[in-house]
């Protein structure tokens, strides 16, 4: 467990270390949900209505934004090296650079999520339903996006591949992650949504760490 | 005391469908340093990726008190210090903060006067509070030393050790490495350049394959 | 297992498929006569659908073995992980894009039969959307398998995709419904509706069986190249 912590210590100190990296992605998700409403036209009840897709489907892009760093500069450095030579299990060490991408990149996506929902109308009610499916769901993109890095860890186009790896396998948490801000507008039940939301969470948690540690042990070869 | 016997028994490895070495065989006794020469691609790299468990091996094994440590890797891994031809190093951390972070991922814990006395083995006491990004190559690849000799492990890989390192700081390898020896530690070099150890066992790689 | 382990090895699997490839050709060209003639000739026009229910004779095996096709990816991938199969590697290579091209032929001719069903080309209809996402999976497969200088690496890559996309399947498969009766209501129509009358459904597995011989035999023949290719690739080294 201290080897967990520590990893996960040192990649949160880097990233704070270098504040612009997590800033642009936030950046990139307040500009690109901006755009709908470009796009689509400024009418209030089309906007509430696209919000959640909108506001879900930006937020998988804006994850996957910093994935091609999680294992790259590791792997450029040497300390890959160092990570697969720990004297306990790799999966854990996997699961605490998932945690430190959720943490810089997915937790604060939760927390602005809200704030560009009332740029769309959304109820407050919505609101929380949107910071509440994002905080259950953001932890499964950040598994997601971590084995589709493991996997094209010095591919050739890493990043689109990445991008086309990641997305399919994130279907069922976009899915429910905006049915369930959708159900509860409609007064359906929310709480079966987010279950099945943290259900989801729950088969990437016990199923990606063995895979991204077996793509990592085959890219160190 | 009898040491507690390493051997590696007929390993061979291949590398995009072309063996690397074959039917390698030697064993490696406390306070035994063993230089592994041979020209570039010759395969001294892949024998310690192999020997750290990082490179699948197509045949034979290695045995640490008669065990397979495939049976064990984690057990095995905490015995290895490794300096690979990458220095392993986070620029955006300090100096300090590198090593503490290495030893962290080894899961023990830092103790302090350890890592102070690392630091002054390798002269970077006065740069601990450095970025490691600002530092040279040649300081760069003495951080890298000190973290093999902060890890007390008992078996040090190193692969080019003497990379970019200066006269000065050669001495300090070599100082550190016969303690290493001196105090039952074993290790494998890989090098070009003399290792500092008087009478040094070698192995020449890429015999067979030129 | 054991039966097939003799193929894991190139040079005797060589064999095999060059003892088998003309029959099974032979056979494949058969059963497709056959089958058409069933299908296009034989079988009766539906009532509701007229002769648009033709498609179905395609359209039907084709998603069957799209999913077939990546079930075997996961197969050979854990072969390749677990037992380290050289041939397994080939094969996957081999057979991913004939599924993905299974995937595409179900995708098309869903498409062509829903103009006149749904007056449209395209609907999100829970079995289309499965059907394009296990599409995207296999584009994602091959472009792993492919993205690396390093052959083996690609292939140990997307070994370990096929499994987790594997895993992922009936995930995915159950959310998209999920999604589906949520959105729209359930189509009037469907492709494959729940009770086949024998006429149409013993062509159709006759179809569906032409349909597998046919994927066998182009497996086979781009394992023959994959491993050709392998041979040209590593000429120059002694072997």
């Amino acid at each position: 467990m201290t080897g967990f912590a520590a990893l996960l210590m040192r990649d949160l100190r880097l990233a704070w270390r270098r504040p612009g990296d997590a800033a642009v992605v936030l950046a990139f998700y307040v500009v690109a949900v901006a755009l709908f409403p470009l796009g689509v036209g400024p009418e209030a009840n089309i906007l509430a209505r696209i919000a959640a897709g909108v506001l879900w489907c930006t937020a998988l892009f804006a994850s996957l934004l910093s994935l091609d760093r999680m294992f790259a500069t590791d792997f450029e450095d040497g300390s890959l090296d160092l990570l697969l030579l720990a004297p306990w299990p790799l999966e854990l060490g996997v699961l605490a650079k998932c945690a430190a991408h959720w943490i810089v990149t997915g937790l604060p996506l939760a927390v602005l999520a809200p704030v560009l929902g009332v740029a769309f109308g959304l109820e407050p009610a919505s609101l929380a339903a949107l910071a509440a499916t994002l905080l259950v769901g953001t932890p499964t993109l950040s598994l997601i996006g971590g084995l589709a890095a493991a996997l094209t860890l010095g591919a050739r186009r890493g990043g689109a591949l990445l991008a086309l790896l990641a997305l399919p396998l994130c279907v069922p948490t976009l899915i429910f992650g905006a049915g369930a801000i959708e159900a509860q507008a409609t007064g359906e039940a929310f709480a079966g949504h987010l279950a099945i939301l943290a259900a989801l969470a729950l088969v990437a948690l016990a199923t990606t760490p063995w895979a991204i540690a077996a793509a990592l042990r085959q890219a160190g070869e | 005391m009898a040491s507690t016997p390493l051997e590696v028994e007929d390993l061979g490895c291949r590398r995009g469908g072309r063996p690397v070495f074959e039917r390698l065989s030697f064993a490696l006794e406390a306070g035994e340093l063993l230089a592994l020469t041979g020209r570039n691609g010759a395969g001294k790299t892949t024998l310690l990726r192999a020997l750290a468990l990082l490179v699948r091996p197509e045949t034979g094994v290695i045995r640490w008190a008669g065990v397979d440590v495939q049976d064990e890797p984690e057990i095995w891994r905490g015995r290895l210090a490794w300096l690979g031809h990458l220095d392993g190093l986070k620029g955006d951390l300090t100096v300090g903060e590198n090593l503490v972070a290495a030893q962290g991922l080894r899961g023990g814990p830092t103790a302090e006067d350890r890592l102070d006395f690392a630091l002054a083995a390798f002269d970077l006491s006065g740069l601990a509070r450095r970025l490691a990004r600002t530092l040279s190559a040649g300081q760069r690849r003495r951080v890298a030393l000190a973290r093999v000799l902060a890890s007390q492990a008992p078996i040090w890989l190193l692969d080019e050790p003497l990379n970019a390192l200066d006269a000065p700081a050669q001495r300090s390898f070599h100082e550190a490495l016969r303690r290493h020896l001196a105090s039952g530690g074993r290790a494998l070099a890989a090098t070009h350049a003399d290792i500092g150890v008087p009478g040094v066992r070698t192995l020449a790689l890429g015999m067979g394959f030129a | 297992m054991a039966d097939l382990h003799f193929l894991a090895n190139p040079a005797r699997f060589r064999r095999f498929s060059q003892r088998v490839l003309p029959g099974l050709t032979f056979a494949t060209v058969l059963a497709f006569g056959v089958g058409l003639w069933l299908a296009l000739v034989q079988a009766p026009p539906d009532y509701q659908q007229g002769e648009t229910v033709r498609i179905m004779f395609v359209h039907v095996p084709s998603a069957w073995l799209s999913m077939v096709g990546y079930a075997l990816l996961a197969a050979l991938g854990a072969s390749l992980l677990v037992w380290r199969h050289p041939l397994a590697a080939l094969m996957a290579r081999a057979a991913a894009p004939v599924g993905a091209c299974f995937a595409v032929i179900c995708l098309l001719t869903g498409s062509l039969w829903g103009r006149p069903m749904w007056g449209t080309y395209w609907v999100w209809d829970a079995r289309l959307t499965s059907m394009l996402l296990l599409f995207f999976l296999y584009l994602g497969h091959i472009a792993l398998s492919r993205a690396y200088d390093d052959p083996d690496r690609g292939d140990r890559a997307a070994a370990i995709l096929a499994l987790v996309g594997v895993i992922n399947l009936p995930i995915i498969k159950f959310s998209v419904d999920w999604w589906n009766t949520l959105h729209q209501p359930a189509s009037v129509t469907r492709l494959d509706g729940p009770a086949i009358h024998s006429s149409i459904l013993i062509p159709l597995l006759w179809m569906a069986a032409s349909f597998l011989m046919l994927f066998i035999l182009l497996v086979l023949l781009r394992t023959e190249t994959e491993i050709d290719r392998r041979r040209l690739e590593a000429a120059d080294q002694p072997l």
